[in-house]
């Protein structure tokens, strides 16, 4: 709402020129749209409070002593002062930064390179080539994608022990590189072919005659038009393979294998004792990546998850 | 030397029959405006000729080539898009280049070409920007400027002007014109607007549920159409259709409309009518042909009266609606010389100008 803001902060200049040199006095903002705007905001707060606790939660537990969280007599919404011991914690205790986050990252790379490149080109057949059967092939994509992970898992721990045979994958973050794209290429491929289908054909007929093949015509005109849905389906991808816990829970028992979210729950919780002010700190330490991701690329992502409902 | 050939081309759609067995030939830089209703078939047999669509049996030849299994890409055909299709990541240069760069053109000549097509379609200042901060009148000259740079073999127009405004349509169709008259290539022009047909083409080609009615000049679509639908999609407002009767009368012929409203045939058509006396018959006359009274320069001129139904003006001239028996028929007056609604008024029909059509076999005859 651009305009409410313009209104909240008051515009400043109460007369404006035209291009003919006539003063032009402008008109008060009517009180119900100031209300109006107010009331958005007011609305919007009890949300922004809700969803940014958690955050503050997290910071504000891992800057303190051991001594201070322990101590139940202080307040646990404030900090006396700033401690790194546990961030220090972390570093020297623990395999987070030399291992976990490490790990964490290649297995986020991996597999998002692996998930979009797959899913976009099985997304761009079912949503533009008419061959046999592609309809039903859309509908399997679909239906692999509802499987949920707490099922397949155990089928997969199969899977790993057999080409473990072969190749020495198994209790290796390899593991992960290999299972997550079962996930996330039905979902990149859902969420592609949707995109794909709103860009008109015309335009890809179009470079056909200007002398492209068919993957010409894929690289240098789709593909460029499909950024905004790609961007999104890397950002879903990142997120997903960041976050995923069930698998690598399962898949790794190496330390030195272990990615953010597994190594975080059984380094820093040793049977009934939380260690939390390093689990606070690894937590804010992990979701920071992600903060800044979407805050940079929130614009492709509404863009790419909103394509199509309008034009 | 591009000349098009269609030979028997069928176009079916699992089974639906989208082109029946269409032949047509178009000669070397010919416009040819290809006109009808939608699912006529006209854009199925367009897209065939540029490659976009399998051609289920029958042969194309561009240029004593058969293309029949010859890629877009390598057809050297170019085509303008009813949305345009502009690239919308390219600037309007590259758009224009894009074709040029994929032949590997050198640089100097892309350049060059594309410049003089930007000077042709006035685009020249527009060559940096990217389509979405165009107009929809400056997107249409890009599209076209993008074809005209790669001076193909044939020029494929799909509809071009039906995205734009009624004024801007005018405009650019005579834009159309002038470039083809400036840049010699053969044209095909696919339209459901027979006005842009009429005004566009060398020849015209009415096509309908799939098959050719009939090709033929802008005149001899107007003036001597061969069927009842090709007399009823020519001419705006369209032809009036009655029911009539052929009668022999004072040893010639006569159309016999009402029990009391008969018009002598014009007497050079006695040979072609008169096998049809006595049957069920349409008579067809275009609104133009009826007109307030005035002095008869010809035997085919005669007067009738009829009470005014509704008057619609026209600026130049005023469409007069009346009753014919119990079908509402159009005709064309000058504004003063028309009566008020309600009242009866003084026509005049050029009888030389009449079509009789047979409605069992839809032809005109």
């Amino acid at each position: 709402m651009s305009f409410s803001t313009a209104t909240l902060t008051g515009s400043s200049t109460a007369t404006l020129t035209g291009s003919d040199g006539r003063e032009v006095v402008r008109n008060k903002v009517p009180v119900w749209r100031r209300r109006k705007a107010a009331a958005n905001y007011i609305a919007l707060l009890p949300y922004v409070f809700f969803a940014l606790f958690p955050f503050y939660i997290m910071f504000i537990t891992s800057i303190k002593t051991d001594q201070e969280i322990n101590n139940l007599s202080n307040s646990p919404f404030w900090a006396t002062g700033i401690a790194t011991e546990h961030y220090v914690y972390l570093a020297t205790n623990t395999g987070f930064f030399n291992h976990w986050f490490v790990n964490t990252l290649i297995v986020t790379v991996a597999v998002t390179v692996i998930s979009v490149s797959i899913g976009t080109l099985a997304a761009y057949a079912l949503a533009r080539l008419r061959f046999r059967g592609v309809e039903l092939f859309g509908v399997a994509v679909f239906i692999t994608y509802l499987i949920p992970q707490t099922l397949l898992f155990i089928p997969l721990i199969d899977v790993i022990n057999t080409i473990d045979d072969y190749v020495p994958i198994r209790d290796t973050y390899w593991s992960l590189i290999l299972t997550y794209p079962t996930f996330l290429i039905p979902f990149v491929t859902w969420l592609l072919m949707g995109y794909f289908k709103t860009i008109p054909v015309e335009v890809e007929e179009c470079a056909y005659l200007d002398g492209c093949s068919r993957l010409g015509a894929l690289f240098r005109v789709v593909l460029p038009m499909a950024i905004p849905g790609i961007m999104c389906a890397i950002l879903f991808s990142i997120t997903l393979s960041w976050n995923e816990l069930l698998y690598s829970l399962v898949f790794i028992q190496d330390e030195t294998q272990k990615t953010i979210s597994v190594g975080v729950i059984t380094e820093l919780i040793r049977g009934d004792i939380y260690y939390w002010g390093s689990l606070m700190a690894a937590c804010f330490i992990g979701a920071v990546p992600i903060i800044m991701i979407y805050g940079f690329f929130m614009d492709y992502f509404t863009s790419g998850l909103t394509a199509g409902a309008i034009k | 030397m591009a000349e098009i050939i269609l030979r028997d081309l069928w176009k079916f759609y699992d089974d639906v029959e989208a082109v029946r067995g269409i032949n047509l030939d178009i000669a070397h830089n010919e416009f040819i405006a290809l006109v009808g209703p939608s699912g006529c078939g006209k854009t199925t047999t367009l897209r065939m000729i540029a490659g976009l669509e399998d051609i289920t049996a029958g042969i194309i030849e561009v240029g004593d080539r058969i293309i029949n299994d010859v890629p877009p890409k390598d057809r050297d055909i170019a085509m303008v898009f009813q949305n345009y299709a502009l690239y919308p990541h390219m600037s309007v240069y590259q758009n224009m280049s894009f074709g040029l760069k994929l032949r590997k053109t050198p640089k100097d000549e892309i350049e060059r070409r594309v410049r003089a097509a930007a000077d042709i379609l006035n685009i020249g200042e527009l060559l940096e920007r990217r389509p979405k901060q165009l107009s929809g009148g400056q997107r249409q000259r890009v599209a076209m400027g993008r074809a005209i740079v790669r001076d193909p073999q044939v020029f494929l127009f799909d509809e071009p002007l039906s995205n734009l405004d009624a004024k801007l349509r005018v405009q650019m169709r005579t834009e159309i014109k002038k470039i083809h008259q400036r840049v010699k290539t053969t044209v095909v022009y696919v339209t459901h607007d027979q006005v842009e047909a009429m005004t566009l083409a060398d020849r015209i080609v009415v096509m309908n549920e799939g098959i050719i009615e009939q090709v033929g000049t802008p005149e001899e679509m107007y003036d001597a159409p061969q069927t009842l639908f090709v007399a009823s999609f020519i001419g705006s407002p369209s032809m009036n259709f009655l029911p009539c009767q052929v009668e022999a009368e004072n040893g010639g012929l006569a159309i016999r409309l009402t029990d009391n409203l008969s018009f002598a045939a014009p007497p050079d058509r006695g040979d072609r009518y008169s096998p049809y006396i006595g049957k069920p018959m349409l008579f067809g006359i275009r609104p133009e042909h009826i007109s307030d009274k005035r002095p008869h320069t010809e035997p085919t001129h005669l007067d009738f009266t009829s009470d005014v139904v509704v008057l619609e003006p026209m600026g130049i001239d005023t469409m007069v609606f009346i009753n014919v028996g119990e079908t509402e028929i159009t005709t064309r007056s000058r504004p003063r010389a028309v009566s008020q609604v309600g009242e009866p008024m003084d026509f005049t029909i050029d009888m030389a100008h009449m079509h009789l059509i047979d409605p069992e076999s839809e032809k005109v005859v």
